[in-house]
């Protein structure tokens, strides 16, 4: 199951990339893999924006912009300027 | 919450994970609120005094530790766990489920046993400690405010500040020998392992998604497979998180199908009563459907925008209630409910991207855009030919 196509904000930096694999290990949609000793994008309709792989990357060759693929968390945070789920607690997923 | 009192009345099937009963136990009859009364107030004065854990039904007794004593917690789920689980699964007192933030020790460990990060949910707990069935190991339950793994992460209360701020008030450097800790790959968005370390000297050992992979992680040394470190979201994972967002939208399902009935029912003669089942009915069935049987179907129907695969599903309501004249006595009235199914299912459809485990914010924000503003179109049309239909 894939939401839209190209629309993540997740970007690459390969000429900062060591490799690490450490993007491969957290991310829970196999956005990446490694391959000559650098990190791929191979999978990016797949990438969710958790920001896993950024606050993990090592040399900070990731970047994305986070939030939560959440319909009623976006009304939410245009009606109440707060980016709360209305499934808050403990739902959600 | 409400557990303390309730622990007392417990006699059956779980006794055997309660080991933590007091001598005088024996003469706790049922129902004579004078004993019982006394129990609780004893209770809390021994929390006040000693600061001792809240006792629970899941704690089988205690394990010592160079630091005090710390809870030792059953692995086996009693009836109470699952009926507390179902309760949750149809949003009963789903904010309070909740357990306290601390060490927990599962088994017999030792200083060399395995430490888990979990979060206080007691849902992520409940799924935790029943994987680790014939495993000793620590349990460190972090403060995520009661919300489960993912969703905390994606808040950063399940994360790198907590771990570190958990860690040291538990001790844990003095409880175990090694410097390792197990955190679940669906923490990892509020986790950065290198912080962790810097912070706390523990390294971060990302597990997989799912605790019942974890003791196939152990025996792997550690190792993630692929297929543990991928979400799925299969057709059992969406059943199960189908009541909740149904209970959600049910209040507001209900003013509607009153809204309609209302409106629908001016007519030149006063207020008609005729069209009151099918206005209920109707909404009800573009709830369930939107709610419930999208989701179900999620794969299967085509097209990847969550509103689009509701606005199918609508419009084939449509066309089997229509040829069953179900949806109006008029053509006008049918297609302004055509209108308004559409709009319902539609809309409870993407408000299912929430619940899913693979849509993103600019694709949410990508569909939103265009769907809301038609599906406000569709519903104040629908509206207005359900109220001219009336007035014919």
């Amino acid at each position: 199951m894939k939401h839209l196509k190209n629309v993540a904000t997740l970007k690459l930096d390969q000429e900062a990339c060591t490799g690490c694999g450490l993007c491969v290990a957290v991310c829970p949609h196999e956005v990446f893999a490694i391959a000559d000793n650098k990190a791929h994008i191979i999978d990016l309709d797949a990438c969710m924006e958790c920001g896993a792989c950024a606050g993990n990357c090592p040399v900070t060759a990731l970047s994305v912009k986070t939030g939560v693929g959440c319909a009623s968390g976006i009304l939410n945070g245009i009606f109440n300027g707060s980016g709360e789920c209305s499934c808050d607690k403990g739902g959600c997923a | 919450m409400g557990n303390r009192g309730e622990l007392w009345e417990k006699r059956g099937s779980n006794q055997r994970h309660l080991s933590l009963t007091y001598p005088w136990d024996r003469f706790a009859i049922r129902g004579i609120p004078f004993i019982t009364t006394l129990r609780k107030r004893y209770e809390r004065l021994l929390l006040q005094k000693n600061c001792a854990p809240k006792r629970e039904p899941w704690m089988t007794g205690e394990t010592e530790t160079p630091v005090g004593n710390v809870p030792t917690v059953g692995t086996i789920l009693t009836s109470r766990d699952r009926r507390g689980a179902l309760k949750v699964r149809f949003a009963i007192g789903r904010h309070d489920y909740t357990v306290d933030p601390g060490l927990y020790a599962i088994g017999s460990p030792t200083p060399a046993s395995p430490v888990f990060v979990s979060a206080n949910y007691k849902l992520s707990f409940d799924y935790l400690r029943c994987a680790l069935d014939d495993t000793d190991g620590w349990v460190l339950v972090l403060d995520t405010q009661g919300i489960n793994v993912w969703c905390a992460a994606g808040k950063g209360t399940f994360g790198t500040e907590e771990i570190v701020n958990r860690v040291s008030k538990t001790q844990l450097d003095q409880i175990v020998s090694h410097r390792k800790l197990i955190v679940p790959q669906l923490g990892t968005p509020g986790v950065s392992a290198t912080e962790v370390a810097k912070q706390s000297g523990f390294r971060v050992l990302y597990g997989p998604v799912r605790a019942e992979d974890l003791p196939a992680f152990l025996a792997a040394n550690f190792k993630a497979t692929p297929a543990m470190r991928r979400v799925r979201f299969t057709l059992r994972d969406r059943i199960d998180v189908i009541p909740v967002e149904l209970i959600i939208w049910f209040k507001q399902a209900l003013g509607l199908a009153i809204a309609l009935a209302l409106l629908g029912g001016i007519s030149r003669n006063g207020l008609s009563v005729d069209g009151t089942p099918r206005a209920f009915g109707l909404v009800f069935i573009g709830w369930l459907t939107g709610g419930a049987i999208v989701p179900m179907l999620l794969p299967r129907i085509p097209g990847r925008s969550f509103a689009l695969k509701g606005l199918w599903a609508g419009l084939v309501l449509w066309a089997v209630l229509g040829t069953a004249k179900l949806m109006g006595p008029t053509n006008l009235i049918e297609g302004g409910w055509g209108l308004m199914l559409m709009a319902i299912v539609s809309f409870m459809a993407l408000n299912f991207t929430g619940t899913s485990t693979y849509t993103s914010m600019s694709g949410v924000k990508k569909e939103m855009k265009i769907a809301i503003p038609l599906q406000l179109i569709a519903a104040i049309a629908g509206t207005l030919c359900i109220v001219l239909g009336g007035l014919k």
